[in-house]
C-alpha cells in the first residue's frame, strides 16, 4: 500500500435510485421501472433471443445448448454449496445418470424424448438422492471428496461389469424432433431453474430452513427439524437439474457413454460458479456464458482448454472470490468515493 | 507366496504415493489436490533433463526433485496462502492448479511417443519361487528407507520437530515462536519432494503418462482417508490394507476392479467412520 492511500478509505453508498426502487416508489416513474427491470430483461431477453440471432451459425447454436446444460449443473452446484452447505464436486455423476436413463428408455422401450427427458429427470434425481443418502451426514471436505469419487466409481463400474454397452456406450439414441425444441427447452429450463430457486430461497419457508442448515445445522436440529430430509431435498433438486441436462445431452449427441461421467462436467460448473459469483444463482449462468464459449474457441488446442479454465478458476478464487455477479451488482447499485480518515 | 510378495510391493507403492499428501495435510490441514501433478512433473523434468539437456541420470533426478520442491513451495506461497482456512476453496484451487499442470503437460509436453525412465538396475531375480524384477525390490527398499529417514527427520531435527508441533497444535506452536506460514511452505516443499521421490522410483516400472497424475491422486486420497487424514501410522496401515485388497481383486476378479477397490474403500470409510482408522479429528467436526 502506498503512502497516499494510507489515510483515506473507500466509502460505498447506495445510489438514490436503488433506495427508491427498493420500496413502493419503484413504480413512481419509468426511470425507476427501467432501472429495476433492465438487468433482468437483458438476461432473459438475451438468452431467449440468442438462438434466433445466431441462426446463421449452426455451430454456435449448438454451443448455446451446451452452455445451458452447464448452466443447469452450475445452478445446482451453487444452490447446494451456498444454500444447503453441501459442496458437491460430482456434477458428472448427475449428467451421466440422466444421460444413461434417457438413452436406455429411448433405445430399449422406444419412448420419444418428450417422455424420456421428464422421466430421466425425476428417476435420475431419485437414484442420485438415494445413492448420496448415506453420505449426507458428512460435512465440508469429506462430502466434497465423496462426491468427487462417485462419477469416477460409476464410470469404472460400468467399464468393469461391461454394463449398458460398456466402453462403447449406448448408440442410436433418437435426436430431438427439431433443433428449436432442443434449444428452447434448455434455455427455458435454465431461466425457470434460476428464478424459481431464487424465489424458493428468498420467499418460501423451506428456503429459510435450507439457509439454516447451511449456517448452523445444530440450531435447525434443535428446532425439531430433520436436517437430513432437507439435505436430501436439496440434493434431489440439484441432481434433477443435472439429470435434465444429462438427458438432453444424450438426445443432442444421440449417444450415452462413459465420457458423460467425465471431469468436464464436474469442473466447469464449479469454475462458472466461482467466476460468476456464488450464492446468486444468476452468477453461475453468467459464468457459463463466459467460460463455455472460451472453451469452445480453444477446442482446437485440445486439452489446453482445461488448463486455461483451471487457471481462470484459480485466478478468480484467489483474487476476485466475490465473482462477476456481486461485483456488477455493487457497481450498479452503489457509488464509491474516497474519504479522508 | 506371489500374493504376499506382490502385495507388499503394491502396498509400499501406495504408501510412497500417499506420503507427501499426508505430510502436507498433517502439518497445515491443507488437502493438496495438486499432488498428482507434482508427481508427474518430477518424472517429466527428469526425462527432459536426461534426454534434452543430456545430464547424467542421477544429476537430473536431483535437479528435478529440487525444481518440484520449488514449484510446490511457489504454489503455496503465491496461491494457497491467500485462501488458507477456507477448506473448499483450498480443494478447488489446488485441484485446479493440478489440472492446469497436468492438462498443460498433455498439450505441450507429454505427447507423441512414449516417455520412459530407465530402471536403476536391470533384470529380475527369483525370490521364494516368485520372479521379481530388481526395480520392484528397490521400490520396497527405498520406500522403507524413505520412511525411516522421514521418521528421523521429524523426530530428530529442529525443522522436523517444528513441523510436528504444527501438526499437533498450530496455536501452541505459534506461541513457541514457530512461524506457521513458513512451516506450511516447508511442508509443501517437502511434500512435493516426496511426491517426486515416489515418481522417480515408480516411473521406471512403466512409462510417464498424464493419467498417472490422476491415479496417484486417487490412491493418495484413498490411503489418507482410510487411514485417517493426517495420521502417519494410519496411512501406512491403510496402504497395506488397500494394497493387499487390490492384489487379491486383481487375482480373483480382474484388473478392471483395481481402482474400484480404492474408490469403494474411500466411500465406505467416509460413510462408516469419516475420521478413518487412526483419525484424530473429532467426530462432531466432520459429521452431524
Amino acid at each position: 500500500m502506498s503512502a497516499e492511500h494510507r489515510d483515506r478509505r473507500k466509502e460505498r453508498l447506495d445510489r438514490g435510485i436503488k433506495v427508491r426502487t427498493d420500496g413502493v416508489y419503484a413504480i413512481s416513474s419509468w426511470k425507476e421501472i427501467t432501472y429495476l427491470l433492465a438487468p433482468r430483461v437483458l438476461l432473459i431477453g438475451g438468452l431467449l433471443l440468442a438462438p434466433l440471432i445466431l441462426s446463421p451459425f449452426p455451430y454456435w447454436q449448438r454451443v448455446i445448448s451446451i452452455i445451458a446444460i452447464y448452466a443447469l449443473l452450475a445452478i445446482g452446484f451453487d444452490f447446494l454449496a451456498n444454500f444447503v452447505g453441501l459442496v458437491s464436486l460430482g456434477g458428472g455423476f448427475y449428467i451421466g445418470v440422466g444421460a444413461y436413463i434417457a438413452a436406455l428408455l429411448n433405445s430399449e422401450l422406444g419412448l420419444p424424448p418428450m417422455w424420456t427427458i421428464p422421466a430421466a429427470t425425476f428417476f435420475g434425481a431419485g437414484i442420485c438422492t438415494a445413492l448420496f443418502l448415506p453420505c449426507l451426514p458428512l460435512r465440508g471436505v469429506y462430502f466434497a471428496i465423496v462426491s468427487l469419487m462417485y462419477p469416477l466409481l460409476a464410470a469404472r463400474l460400468i467399464e468393469a461389469f461391461d454394463l449398458f454397452g460398456g466402453t462403447d456406450g449406448i448408440l442410436g439414441v433418437s435426436g430431438f424432433s427439431s433443433p428449436w425444441t432442443e434449444r428452447y427447452l434448455l434455455i427455458t429450463s435454465v431461466l425457470v431453474a434460476a428464478f424459481a430457486l431464487r424465489r424458493l430461497i428468498n420467499a418460501a419457508d423451506v428456503g429459510l430452513v435450507f439457509r439454516g442448515v447451511k449456517d448452523n445445522d445444530q440450531a435447525v436440529r434443535a428446532s425439531g427439524i430433520n436436517i437430513t430430509t432437507y439435505k436430501a431435498l436439496g440434493v434431489f433438486i440439484a441432481s434433477a437439474l443435472g439429470c435434465l441436462g444429462g438427458a438432453c445431452l444424450s438426445h443432442i449427441y444421440m449417444w450415452a457413454g462413459l465420457s458423460q461421467f467425465a471431469l468436464d462436467f464436474s469442473i466447469i460448473p464449479i469454475a462458472a460458479t466461482v467466476v460468476g459469483g456464488g450464492g446468486t444463482l444468476i452468477g453461475p449462468v453468467l459464468g457459463c456464458l463466459i467460460l463455455v464459449p472460451i472453451s469452445e474457441v480453444l477446442r482446437d488446442f485440445g486439452t489446453l482448454r482445461i488448463a486455461v479454465y483451471a487457471i481462470i478458476l484459480t485466478g478468480f478464487i484467489v483474487f476476485k472470490s466475490e465473482g462477476i455477479m456481486l461485483y456488477a451488482t455493487r457497481k450498479y447499485q452503489q457509488f464509491e468515493r474516497w474519504v479522508e480518515i | 507366496m506371489e500374493i504376499i510378495i506382490y502385495g507388499i510391493v503394491n502396498s509400499v507403492t501406495l504408501a510412497l504415493m500417499a506420503l507427501g499428501f499426508t505430510l502436507v495435510y498433517g502439518v497445515s490441514r491443507l488437502p493438496n489436490f495438486a499432488h498428482g501433478a507434482l508427481y508427474v512433473v518430477t518424472g517429466y523434468f527428469t526425462w527432459l533433463l536426461m534426454n534434452r539437456v543430456g545430464m547424467p541420470y542421477i544429476v537430473s533426478m536431483v535437479l528435478a526433485l529440487v525444481l518440484t520442491g520449488i514449484i510446490g513451495a511457489a504454489i503455496y506461497q503465491l496461491v494457497l496462502i491467500r485462501i488458507r482456512g477456507m477448506p473448499i476453496s483450498e480443494i478447488i484451487a489446488s485441484y485446479a492448479i493440478g489440472l492446469a499442470i497436468l492438462e498443460g503437460l498433455r498439450w505441450g509436453g507429454l505427447k507423441g511417443g512414449t516417455f520412459t525412465l530407465p530402471p536403476f538396475v536391470e533384470g529380475a531375480t527369483m525370490l521364494l519361487g516368485v520372479s521379481v524384477d530388481y526395480q520392484r525390490l528397490i521400490v520396497v527398499g527405498l520406500g522403507a528407507a524413505l520412511l525411516a529417514v522421514l521418521w528421523l527427520f521429524v523426530n530428530g531435527t529442529r525443522l522436523g520437530l517444528a513441523l510436528k508441533g504444527m501438526a499437533q497444535d498450530e496455536r501452541a506452536a505459534m506461541t513457541l515462536g514457530i512461524d506457521s506460514d513458513r512451516m506450511a511452505v516447508a511442508a509443501m516443499a517437502l511434500g512435493s519432494v516426496l511426491a517426486g521421490a515416489a515418481a522417480l522410483v515408480l516411473f521406471p516400472l512403466g512409462s510417464i503418462v498424464v493419467e498417472a497424475g490422476y491415479h496417484v491422486l486417487i490412491m493418495a486420497v484413498a490411503v489418507c482417508i482410510v487411514g485417517g487424514l493426517g495420521s502417519w501410522n494410519g496411512a501406512i496401515l491403510a496402504a497395506f490394507l488397500i494394497g493387499f485388497a487390490q492384489i487379491l481383486t486383481v487375482k480373483y476378479l480382474g484388473t478392471h476392479f483395481q481402482v474400484v477397490v480404492a474408490l469403494l474403500a474411500i466411500i465406505i470409510t467416509l460413510i462408516v467412520r469419516p475420521s478413518g482408522l487412526f483419525g484424530r479429528q473429532k467426530e462432531l467436526e466432520e459429521r452431524v
